[in-house]
């Protein structure tokens, strides 16, 4: 795609619209081609102005908050365990530099999605009442709690797709989300596969393998789409269930996520 | 492709700064008009975009179809690709393949074909024909070209599904998709790792935007992306319609 064919479209079908552009003329695009941001720009420019209407329904609300409290959840442990000395090896510093990073991207987009409406950070408790307590000591520890929270992450998601199907915009922005928290998922839990030492554990997620069992619970799922998946193209049974991954209710995923919440 | 994809990205934050010296209520008008000749609009420009276009023609014409069912059918054909792509790839391995890179390849393999024998049997008499594959441009005998070519499809298909979301009417159809985007993106986090080990191309600032949110791209250009690697023509213009 060419922002310049596009804007060249634009002039044939209405000849007018550069000159009601005002400021955005084409002289602006072109001195702004010149910039990395301004490629990126120049695209979302239009996307946004389009979108500008961000239509909420209630339900659409709901659902934002929701993720908002997952996304403080995360920026604010991957903040602690970034700051935390002797914790993360240096090896593995830049991936979580990188996840830090998209988890404050994502709280700081749902904050402006959301306006006014947002919901207020809670207070956390990284130590899960006592079960995680060396989280931000035993880098063991935290790569587990890491990787419970990025599938955690993939499956809330998931979960609420349907809820969005009225929303269209906000259903995709969701779904951006989505695949780069199931990208976060595929690296932290090949590194907690290392660190643990437990090679069943991969990238994608075998029959309802993790480190944290608990919330794993229905991730074995062989029936899709109302058809049991068994024997599909002579594969196996580890390989259907890796296939797809599966979602949890908000209420699945708030029970797995309440410990962690303080107030 | 590259240039194509990051084109649709389409959540940005850098755009206040002109959206605040534009006439709203004017631009509004003429967003509208794009957006309901966005097809032809991006097509259009895609053409220009694409030098060496797939000279269709050698292969048959496949119309995916319209609604859920042209969306179905529109990640069966992707799957398809990569179904066939990675069993070549577990066929004729590259030269210096490792076992744990074997392991890798081929549970992707798995699940691509997974994925490809679902959507065909869901689809029932209804899904597209077998795709004829056209994969001459890679070199299957070279381990950069083969990760390489897995990257490009797995950002690719995350890409297709993230756009293709919000054209499904049934929220049944919507978690499928779901339930299969997440593990491209698994895999097309592995296999970044894989070229680029321990760096954060897993979820690289070379795909992701600026709000930290992957592609979403609509079916025209995804179409428009991978037609060189399909001998057939296939034609989307009514997917998700």
């Amino acid at each position: 795609m060419d922002i310049f064919k596009i804007i060249d479209d634009f002039q044939r079908i209405d000849g007018d619209a550069l000159g009601r552009m005002e400021f955005a003329t084409r002289r602006h695009f072109m001195n702004r081609i010149g910039s990395k941001v301004a490629q990126v720009a120049v695209p979302t420019f239009f996307a946004s102005v389009v979108n500008k209407a961000f239509a909420q329904s209630a339900a659409a609300i709901d659902v934002l908050n929701y993720a908002l409290t997952l996304e403080y959840l995360e920026d604010e442990f991957y903040k602690a365990g970034n700051a935390a000395a002797n914790l993360i090896p240096a090896s593995d510093k830049v991936i979580f530099t990188q996840i830090g990073k998209h988890e404050t991207q994502h709280v700081a987009f749902l904050v402006k999605a959301l306006g006014a409406k947002a919901i207020a950070k809670p207070t956390f408790d990284f130590k899960y009442g006592g079960a995680f307590a060396d989280v931000f000591t035993n880098y063991k520890t935290f790569v587990t709690v890491s990787s419970a929270l990025e599938d955690t992450g993939v499956r809330a998601y998931k979960g609420q797709a349907g809820a969005l199907l009225a929303d269209p915009q906000i259903l995709e922005y969701a779904l951006q989300v989505h695949s780069v928290e199931a990208r976060h998922a595929a690296m932290t839990r090949r590194l907690a596969a290392t660190v643990t030492a437990n090679p069943a554990m991969k990238g994608w997620i075998t029959g309802k393998e993790g480190a944290v069992p608990a919330i794993y619970a229905g991730e074995e799922n062989m029936m899709q789409g109302g058809k049991d998946l068994k024997g599909l193209a002579s594969k196996s049974d580890a390989a259907v269930t890796e296939a797809f991954d599966e979602p949890l209710t908000k209420e699945a995923v708030l029970a797995i996520a309440g410990p962690f919440i303080k107030a | 492709m590259n240039r194509l994809v990051k084109s649709k990205n389409n959540s940005g934050k850098e755009d206040g700064e002109i959206t605040s010296v534009v006439n709203r209520r004017l631009f509004l008008r003429s967003a509208g008009l794009a957006t309901s000749l966005g097809t032809i609009v991006i097509s259009a420009a895609c053409n220009d975009d694409d030098p060496d276009p797939m000279i269709p023609g050698t292969g048959d014409a496949v119309d995916l179809g319209s609604g859920d069912i042209g969306v179905l059918n529109y990640a069966y054909a992707l799957e398809q690709l990569e179904a066939a792509f990675y069993t070549q790839v577990i066929a004729t391995p590259y030269a210096g393949i490792t076992d744990a890179e074997r392991a890798i390849l081929t549970d992707i393999r798995d699940h691509e074909v997974i994925h490809r024998d679902f959507f065909k049997a869901a689809l029932g008499d209804k899904a597209i024909k077998g795709l004829t594959p056209n994969f001459a441009t890679i070199d299957f005998t070279k381990r950069d070209a083969v990760l390489g070519a897995a990257k490009l499809f797995e950002d690719t298909g995350v890409a297709a599904y993230n756009g293709a979301g919000k054209l499904l009417k049934d929220g049944g159809y919507l978690l499928l998709a779901g339930k299969i985007v997440s593990v491209e993106a698994r895999h097309a986090s592995v296999i970044r790792d894989l070229i680029n080990p321990k760096s954060a191309d897993f979820a690289g600032d070379d795909i992701l935007d600026a709000n930290g949110m992957d592609k979403a791209v609509a079916p025209a250009d995804i179409l428009a992306a991978v037609k060189g690697y399909v001998t057939d023509s296939i034609t989307g213009a009514n997917v998700g319609k």
